[in-house]
């Protein structure tokens, strides 16, 4: 035991040296024996347990097998292992840089790959900090899941390589570069382990990131095998939408007027179809089985005016056969008479970016965030307006939100029925159907219907989670993959950004749930479909066929957060609706009324070229189907028009009092869509506002809205007190206020809650590089060398 | 029904005055709807409440709310005080004439003058101008449209192409506030008759066609008299000053050794008065190296002054060099001095040519010289008209970003903080004083040094300190106002124009957003104090200099717009602010974080509605506070009551039942 504290004692001088010694042995053209020595007396230390585990480079091989090499006498350099949980291989002094300067510093410790997560575990203590209440109970600081890497870099010198999996034999580089999902970097110094260790680890990482695998290696599966959750608690919370009744009840409460499906139940009809949904009345038996549930009108949401919303995977157009026409038109016809005989369709693929090009703009976007040294992010700062604007990321969130008001506006002032397609029809379907809902309906703005609202229209929607993210890394879903919840959680924090009081979920969630994305533990994001999920879970299950495997889903937040870290996911900011304002409503549909003629010919358009061709222009004639989208390739001339419509809606809207339980539409002004700062700037130590950022307000009100509840709970017991004679004794509820309060005496920053009381040395960022780029573009004339004061005629 | 027709009328006129009805309707909307509803209620009561008393009573939450179109009210405001008992004005709003300030007085007036509004489109209605305001009222829309602006924004007026086919002749109206107005008018059959429009070309522009600027007549009284709230002494006195090592001197008492200099002057305890002359005749202008601020713990100070006057030739100044040195050893923190030129080195180096340059750091030994290279009057000037060109009247969707970027104005109001943060940090983190300079030091060293207080003082984040900053470092060290804004000046090609008081105000801002609660005022504090910067209603930024003022004895003949701000501070309170004043503030000067002030260069703009729900909310809650707070304690009473009842009637009983509640305060 003395000997160990010697030798840590030893090992903290030569850490408070190591700027110094490692310059020394890098300027050195030879290293002598002397520096050999502390080099070999670095390593040792470090790797105090003594032989490293056997990486396994197998991923097919059972967790036994690991379990079994594993030497006990490793376990406290482990970070806590979750159950299920197995290292695959770990190498110890391996140094992490500080991310926040340049001047190569860092911390010793061991570094890990297990079947779950890429872990650090620094050689020193672990400084017990205030800061710890937003704690991930998955994973720590220094911890990436598996599928939370996004890049892996191999560095040497000033170089640095992006490492696309594949064997990497024999060579590994001194300098791991990782980018994760959640935009976070860690570098890693390899070269003062042993070569076979950082062998071992680097190979070990980039196999398990970066190489195909399959979907049972995912961790939840051996975590859901070692863990039980109650499942009563989750079905209590939001609704699931994976029952006949979570359906029939969405549709009582918008008083929708559709059919529910309940014959694929067992996958029957489609795998690809959700277990239970709803399409219009006409929709009969047979028309269900046709085109493996393509071109089916799914229900999503039904107007209080009676007229809904449908989305629905378009059917490639196939010229030599007519019957997929007609049974389109037979659909839509179905889809009309719904509400009024009217319909829009719309189809997004026309009008929207791409999977594809979501992807390469977010690829474009993120780069901006994922910052490896100072000089490197003040450099980028001068171009940053430019930048966002040729990532185009942005600009794809306009574009979304802007087709969700073009369908509210169909909704709320015409009354028509939209139906929303697209190919596969749960990508941007997804989105926009959300987004409208979000728009419309005041109950997904609460945190629970926001839940729901993810589950109904991604979940059971049918939004191929997996596919999109590639957690497996397969070759050919390379493709596939785009984040596309991502952007609607963009263009949601948006609307939160705009229109906050009327939301009750916080920035701090949304920025979490996108975390969650990348941890692969719930079964909410692991599945391309329910289909999927359900002969997956059964599958794995370790009992009978009949009790599929039973995985948390992301609505148990409890797997990942304390109640106290829970309650920053409510929005102190979020008005509760009035009791007596449940029948404004009800007062909204006289409006409707007088629209309950036939539309008239007044709705004829010009013929555009759209998914119903001229054969289609009779029913369009019957219906008054009228096509929303505009051509975004070939700017027609109504592209102009349709977003001055637009404008005009939202300018007409503006006028109406402000209503946080009516409906909310976003500006869309290029000043009014912003960058999601929290999510993307929170790991960026030099724009870190010291004493400010949003937390500063947020923390105000909810240290009254504590203070407001405080007192109502005091009126509530003066008034049991003076009825009856018992104390009312109700439960404190707990608030964000008392959370933040609590930490009033903690400096905050603006990246609260995800950074807290790191000892930042209290210093400004100061920077670097200002002015190299500004001037020398078209200043125009001599200005700059002017002096300040005119001409001689200005001496006054 | 009429009463319903006389009170959006009158909301439109204390609302806004402004700009557009849709916006003011939204605004109204948002917040005021509900508070005039509830003073109409009131005083549907008690008729005999008077106007003013509702207006200020519903016009609050607006402030809070709404940047963009409140601003002109304030015009209105004072006006309000000023007759508080005007009952019969009520009928008056129905009239196509505006409500008089004080010695007011209508020049001219013409009826079927066409507003051709970027927003709505063309509105036809009565114009009316007076020695203060251009007053545009269009009766044929509910509520009817009012546009209200003093004539002191107005910086161009000119004729745009000649008659049209319909007899109409068309004037643009360039505005120093980020807007232009057009408006067209039948031309004047009478030859002889002047044109409404040749009338407001001469009251637009008082000073260039002999006629008096408006703020010498404007007599209204105030309960405080706002020239009051900056006395030099006391500020120092604040601030500890004079102490062992430093002294206030009265070598300037009558403008002898600098006059764009305040009388009142802090220098090192070790110079004689005689040697402050010498180092005069070394500095631009005379401007010497004095005190701004001094570190209460540290003793590091932030001195400002002009550029030394090295010449081509490398001139010296020993005197200029041991001021310097006194000026470091009176800090016994730090061996160093830090020197912030705000000028790009390349513009310093050419000043030598004419004279000027900066300090060698040969000559000035333990000096470190820093450039901070931010830009002249004339860069700044152009990068705001390029600015209004990208948000004035509509926003391009499409590249906002990249067209933002151009304007490069962001990027000035990085320079400038990043500036004021450099200093900031010497003297707090390194405990170094620093002297700060430019060419003349009364630009942008007035925007770096009181940036660099307001970062490291507390007490200029209130309202009143924020004032007294002003006050100091930009009305009695020398910024020229009425050079670089032309207050009544025709010339508006002037060179010597320059938004440097503007940009001054966004960076301040730009920390508003950064540390909502730090600041005691919100963001219509600031767009107030911008507004009347060009209204010419108060003699605040009159002249040019301290000595100007006192000779044109504008404390006697023109009221402070403190005077109006600090009648009713309630309107430009921040309600998220915690008194931290110990803090410094250390903002981030990245891109990531600045942003355009919407708020101000957009408020014109319909569909940019502001977004500050949070004040909202705050204010509610607070009156919910206080509401169940007198729940509380009345229930309190009543228990206590009745638990004394009860123990008396179980006299002897030697149990409490009820313990006392705590109650917030």
């Amino acid at each position: 035991m003395r000997m160990f504290d010697g030798r840590v004692l030893l090992k903290q001088v030569i850490l408070l040296f190591w700027p110094l010694i490692s310059t020394w042995v890098q300027g050195a053209e030879k290293i002598d024996s002397c520096q050999l020595q502390v080099l070999e007396m670095l390593s040792s230390l470090g790797s105090a347990g003594g032989k490293s585990a056997k990486p396994s480079f197998v991923s097919y091989v059972t967790p036994e097998e690991i379990k079994s090499e594993k030497e006990p006498s490793r376990k406290e350099k482990h970070p806590d292992l979750l159950p299920g949980e197995v290292v695959f291989c770990s190498a110890s002094t391996v140094l992490k840089y500080t991310q926040d300067d340049l001047s190569q510093r860092g911390v010793f410790g061991v570094l890990l790959c297990t079947n779950f997560r890429v872990s650090f575990v620094s050689d020193e203590e672990p400084t017990e900090e205030m800061g710890q209440l937003f704690k991930n109970k998955l994973y720590g600081e220094n911890d990436i899941p598996l599928s939370c890497v996004d890049n892996i870099y191999g560095g040497s010198e000033d170089k640095r390589k992006l490492i696309t999996g594949g064997l990497v034999k024999n060579k590994y580089p001194s300098k791991m570069i990782i980018h994760c999902k959640d935009l976070r970097v860690f570098q890693f110094s390899l070269s003062f382990s042993k070569e076979e260790d950082a062998k071992k680890i680097f190979q070990g990482i980039v196999h398990h990131c970066l190489e195909p695998k399959s979907l049972r290696c995912l961790f939840a599966f051996s975590y859901c095998e070692n863990t039980s959750y109650p499942e009563a608690q989750r079905k209590k919370q939001t609704v699931m939408f994976d029952s006949v009744e979570d359906w029939t009840q969405d549709m009582k409460r918008t008083k929708g007027n559709c059919r529910v499906v309940s014959e694929n139940s067992n996958f029957e009809l489609s795998p690809k179809l959700p277990q239970y949904f709803i399409v219009p009345k006409n929709v009969s038996d047979e028309d269900l089985t046709k085109y493996q549930g393509k071109g089916l009108p799914m229900w999503c949401w039904s107007h209080h005016s009676g007229c809904a919303l449908f989305k629905t995977a378009s059917i490639p157009l196939v010229q030599e056969d007519n019957v997929p026409q007609t049974y389109m038109e037979k659909m839509l016809t179905a889809v009309a008479h719904n509400h009024l005989y009217s319909v829009k369709t719309e189809d997004l693929s026309d009008t929207l970016p791409t999977v594809q090009d979501i992807l390469l703009s977010y690829n474009k976007f993120k780069q901006f965030f994922l910052i490896d040294n100072t000089t490197e992010f003040w450099m980028s700062d001068m171009k940053w307006f430019s930048s966002l604007d040729n990532c185009g990321w942005l600009d794809i969130i306009r574009q979304c939100l802007q087709k969700a008001v073009e369908v509210v506006e169909s909704l709320e002032k015409e009354n028509t029925n939209v139906l929303i397609m697209e190919e596969g029809g749960s990508d941007l379907c997804c989105v926009v159907s959300s987004l409208v809902q979000l728009m419309l309906d005041p109950y997904y703005r609460t945190l629970l219907g926001f839940q729901s609202l993810v589950q109904k229209e991604w979940v059971a929607g049918g939004h191929a989670f997996l596919d999109r993210s590639n957690h497996l890394h397969l070759k050919d879903k390379v493709e596939s993959q785009s984040p596309v919840f991502l952007l609607f959680l963009e263009c949601v924090w948006q609307l939160q950004q705009q229109h906050g009081p009327a939301f009750q979920f916080s920035e701090t969630y949304l920025t979490v749930l996108s975390d969650s994305v990348h941890v692969p533990v719930f079964t909410t994001f692991l599945f391309n479909n329910d289909g999927h999920r359900d002969s997956l879970l059964r599958a794995e299950s370790p009992h009978t066929q009949r009790s599929p495997l039973n995985c948390p889903t992301v609505w148990d937040w409890s797997v990942q957060f304390d109640c106290k870290a829970q309650d920053l996911f409510t929005n102190p900011l979020y008005t509760e609706k009035p009791k007596q304002d449940t029948s404004v409503r009800k007062s909204y549909r006289p409006r409707h009324l007088r629209q309950l003629s036939l539309p008239s010919s007044a709705f004829k358009t010009p013929p555009k070229k759209g998914f119903f061709k001229d054969e289609a222009d009779n029913l369009k004639k019957i219906l008054g189907v009228k096509r929303l989208s505009r051509w975004m390739l070939s700017p027609s001339s109504d592209s102009p028009q349709t977003s001055s419509s637009v404008r005009e809606f939202y300018e007409a809207w503006q006028t109406k009092p402000l209503d946080y339980h009516g409906l909310l539409l976003p500006c869309l002004d290029g000043p009014s869509i912003r960058v999601w700062m929290q999510r993307y700037l929170r790991w960026i130590h030099d724009v870190q506002i010291l004493g400010g950022g949003p937390v500063a307000m947020l923390s105000k009100v909810s240290e009254i809205l504590g203070e407001v509840q405080e007192l109502q709970r005091q009126l509530d017991r003066h008034g049991c007190t003076l009825t009856s004679n018992h104390k009312g004794a109700r439960p404190r509820a707990k608030t964000a206020a008392a959370v933040i309060a609590a930490r009033s005496s903690v400096r905050l920053s603006s990246s609260f809650p995800f950074v807290t009381s790191r000892n930042w040395a209290f210093k400004p960022a100061i920077p670097t590089s200002l002015l190299q780029s500004l001037m020398v573009t078209g200043m125009p004339g001599n200005l700059a060398d002017r002096e300040d004061d005119g001409g001689p005629e200005s001496l006054v | 029904m009429r009463r319903n027709i006389l009170d959006s009328e009158y909301t439109v006129c204390h609302y806004t005055t402004v700009i557009q009805w849709k916006m003011l309707k939204y605004s109204l909307n948002l917040t005021g709807i509900r508070v005039t509803k509830v003073a109409m209620g009131d005083s549907s009561k008690s008729t005999s409440t008077s106007r003013s008393d509702r207006s200020t009573h519903a016009a609050k939450p607006t402030f809070a709310m709404s940047s963009d179109n409140v601003s002109i009210s304030t015009d209105f405001s004072p006006e309000l005080r000023g007759r508080p008992k005007a009952v019969a004005k009520v009928l008056r709003d129905s009239k196509e004439e505006p409500q008089l300030l004080p010695k007011e007085s209508v020049q001219d007036m013409a009826k079927d003058v066409t507003y051709i509004c970027p927003y709505i489109g063309a509105l036809r209605g009565t114009l009316t101008v007076t020695n203060y305001r251009l007053f545009f009222k269009c009766m044929d829309r509910e509520p009817a449209f009012v546009l209200d602006l003093p004539l002191g924004v107005v910086s161009r007026v000119e004729k745009i192409g000649g008659a049209s086919s319909r007899g109409e002749v068309s004037y643009g109206l360039a505005c120093k506030d980020i807007r232009n107005l057009r408006f067209a008018h039948k031309q004047m059959e009478d030859s002889l008759r002047k044109s409404i429009f040749e009338i407001l070309m001469k009251c637009a522009f008082p000073v260039s066609n002999g006629l008096t600027i408006f703020a010498f007549e404007y007599g209204q009284v105030y309960p405080e008299n706002g020239w009051k709230v900056y006395d030099a002494q006391a500020e120092y006195k604040r601030q500890g000053l004079p102490n062992e090592s430093w002294r206030i001197t009265k070598v300037n008492d009558h403008y002898e050794l600098c006059d764009t200099y305040p009388s009142t002057l802090v220098v090192p305890v070790n110079i004689p008065d005689e040697e402050l002359k010498r180092v005069a005749a070394f500095r631009a202008k005379g401007r010497i190296p004095v005190l701004s601020w001094i570190h209460p713990e540290s003793q590091a100070t932030v001195i400002r002054c002009s550029q030394p006057m090295v010449g081509v030739n490398g001139k010296r100044s020993k005197d200029d060099e041991k001021y310097l040195q006194t000026i470091m050893d009176a800090n016994a923190q730090s061996h160093k001095l830090f020197i912030f030129d705000a000028r790009p080195s390349v513009n310093a180096a050419a000043n030598k040519m004419k004279g000027g340059g900066y300090e060698s750091e040969d000559a000035y030994q333990n000096a470190e010289l820093v450039f901070l290279d931010i830009h002249n009057i004339h860069v700044m000037r152009e990068s705001l008209r390029k600015l209004k060109e990208v948000v004035y009247p509509n926003i391009e969707e499409s590249h906002w970003f990249s067209n933002l970027e151009s304007t490069h104005w962001l990027e000035h109001i990085k320079l400038i903080l990043a500036g004021a943060l450099r200093i900031a940090d010497k003297v707090e983190s390194g405990k170094t004083s620093v002297v700060v300079h430019c060419s003349d030091g009364w630009d942008r060293t007035a925007q770096l040094a009181s940036l660099a207080m307001v970062m490291l003082d507390g007490h200029y984040r209130t309202i009143r300190g924020f004032q007294v900053l002003l006050e100091k470092e930009w009305l009695s060290f020398g910024h020229r106002f009425q050079l670089r804004i032309g207050h009544g000046d025709k010339n508006h090609t002037d060179a010597d124009r320059s938004p440097v008081f503007l940009q001054f105000i966004d960076c301040v801002w730009q920390m508003t957003r950064q540390f909502p609660a730090a600041f005691e005022f919100n963001e219509y504090f600031l767009i107030t104090i911008l507004d009347h910067l060009y209204s010419c209603l108060f003699g605040t930024f009159m002249c040019n200099s301290e000595q100007q003022r006192v000779k044109e004895e504008l404390p006697k003949k023109t009221v402070s717009l403190w005077a109006y701000i600090n009648s009713q501070p309630e309107e430009f309170t921040n309600p998220l602010y915690v008194n931290y004043s110990n803090h410094v503030l250390f903002p981030v000067v990245s891109m990531r974080h600045l942003e355009l002030w919407v708020g101000y260069y957009i408020r014109w703009n319909p569909r940019m509605r502001p977004q500050e729900p949070v004040h909202q909310r705050y204010k509610e809650l607070l009156a919910k506070r206080a509401e169940l707070q007198k729940r509380v304690e009345e229930l309190q009473r009543e228990v206590t009551n009745r638990s004394a009842s009860s123990s008396s009637e179980r006299a002897g009983s030697p149990t409490r039942s009820i313990t006392p509640v705590q109650t917030f305060v």
